[in-house]
């Protein structure tokens, strides 16, 4: 037990001195625009649909379940500010990173991890290439920028899940679920609610990349780092929400 | 050209390199003769930067480049260029994408030159027209070969080759031997070859280095080494004798 914290801690040091290397190359030339680009694309883009679906049933689900609860103490039409604050403060964020690290953290350790068991990552330092730079600055760039952008889009699309249930089933007027879904909002709320994307974006693509850089074992060990990636992000990703919500509430 | 001095590597509790000393002159073509897992494709790595040493100096053209961060490595690797056991092409990218890759990273060539270089290369391996395949789609032996032509695309001055002839058929292993040959005459590379087999070991080398138990124990020419005296040498080139095969039906 000892023994696995310790080996934890070692990890979570080369993690830091990855993350030192990557963000002090990412303004050393080449840049890698265009990879950049593309990895958003990847990351961001091409995770609309899942995340949309995620957090727009996630809110019908809220609305259902409170609309219910809150009926009984007369509160019912209140749920827009329910489904609105437990979006954006929480679900939203992660929600979104949870399905990232699935979606793109599990590509990136598999791509990486296949590179590394081939000798990719060896030929590339060869051609006189930093894979730091090329692979991870690249993917740490896009997924930090593209992860808050989602758990905006989440964000809505979890308060429009409200909203339908709402008209639908709830009897709430549509413009009444407006007002109390942005009326209660306040400027901590959404500034918790993407300082968190921010953190989560750089914790999945870094762990992906580390644990990707260093696989072993052939294409076993591809699986095995593609497993550890998403179930350690994932865990990251609950550890820092806490760790986050509460620096945030103790300041405020 | 590059010199190695009282070098030390171990993984875990295996010692792989034990104070190993190595000079390789501008211009030669030196093998690293030895048993599977003896360290010679380890001694190729940290000639190459891929691997610190725990103890021991790196010199290339007499700077010392031990302690060098992956940074400055950088700038030593542009002048060197690897073949990989398994060949290690960007299995993404196409033959052309990856003879181009260092071009591509490193210059500002207009795209039209970079086609002429790597049509170029390309040809001078015997794989004209591969341009647009995959890696996936090539035989062993043509993955080798654009294995070599990426490495060149730069024109290096040293070449490293990890066991260049390994899982190949004799007859393609003989066409990558005459590559060796030919590449270094023509662009008059330094080249260490690392290889096991006897056969590609005699038809490349200017000097041949025999290693064993994580030291070079023996080096020389082609003609030296098949004189040698010393028992493992001439075990290793002979295989068992006779005698031991008696003993061993017995």
């Amino acid at each position: 037990m000892i023994d696995q914290f310790l080996r934890f801690l070692v990890h979570l040091y080369r993690i830091h001195g990855l993350l030192v290397r990557a963000v002090a190359s990412i303004f050393r030339r080449p840049l890698y625009l265009e990879t950049i680009l593309e990895q958003m694309d990847a990351v961001g883009v091409r995770s609309l649909t899942i995340v949309g679906l995620t957090s727009f049933f996630t809110g019908m689900v809220l609305a259902l379940q409170s609309g219910h609860e809150m009926a009984v103490y007369g509160a019912k039409m209140y749920v827009g500010t329910l489904v609105s604050l437990s979006l954006v403060r929480e679900l939203g964020p992660v929600l979104t990173a949870l399905v990232v690290a699935g979606r793109v953290g599990a590509g990136i350790a598999a791509e990486l991890g296949s590179m590394a068991v081939t000798e990719q990552i060896d030929a590339m330092r060869a051609l006189a290439t930093d894979p730091v730079k090329k692979l991870v600055s690249t993917r740490l760039v896009a997924t930090t920028l593209m992860l808050p952008i989602l758990t905006i889009m989440a964000d809505l699309f979890g308060i429009l899940g409200g909203w339908f249930i709402a008209i639908s089933n709830l009897g709430i007027p549509g413009s009444f679920y407006r007002r109390t879904a942005l009326y209660y909002l306040t400027f901590d709320d959404l500034f918790i609610g993407l300082v968190k994307p921010v953190v989560f974006g750089a914790v999945i693509a870094l762990v992906a990349c580390y644990i990707g850089l260093n696989t072993t074992g052939g294409t076993q060990g591809v699986g095995r780092s593609t497993t550890q990636s998403v179930v350690t992000s994932s865990i990251l990703i609950f550890l820092l929400d806490f760790v986050i919500t509460k620096l945030v509430l103790t300041v405020m | 050209m590059i010199r190695l001095k009282g070098i030390w590597k171990r993984f875990g509790e295996l010692e792989v390199l034990r104070g190993l000393d190595l000079e390789v002159q501008r211009g030669e073509t030196l093998v690293l003769l030895g048993r599977s897992g003896c360290g010679k494709s380890v001694t190729l790595r940290i000639i190459l930067g891929l691997l610190r040493p725990d103890a021991g100096r790196v010199y290339i053209d007499g700077t010392d480049v031990t302690d060098f961060d992956e940074r400055r490595w950088v700038e030593v690797r542009k002048r060197m260029g690897m073949v990989f056991q398994a060949s290690a092409l960007f299995d993404s990218l196409t033959v052309r994408d990856n003879v181009a890759y260092y071009l591509e990273e490193h210059t500002d060539l207009p795209e039209e030159r970079i086609d002429e270089i790597v049509a170029e290369r390309l040809e001078f391996v015997g794989l004209a027209g591969t341009e647009d395949m995959m890696p996936a789609q090539l035989s062993g032996g043509m993955r080798k070969r654009v294995a070599l032509a990426r490495a060149m695309a730069a024109n290096p001055e040293i070449l490293l080759y990890d066991e260049p002839t390994t899982g190949l058929d004799p007859i393609t292993a003989r066409t990558i031997n005459q590559l060796i040959r030919k590449t270094q005459e023509a662009y008059h590379v330094t080249s260490i070859v690392v290889t096991h087999e006897l056969d590609s070991a005699f038809a490349v080398a200017d000097r041949v280095a025999v290693m064993n138990g994580g030291e070079i124990i023996f080096v020389g020419t082609v003609d030296e080494v098949k004189a040698c005296e010393d028992p493992f040498v001439k075990d290793f080139l002979m295989g068992p004798t006779w005698q031991e095969g008696r003993a061993l039906t017995r």
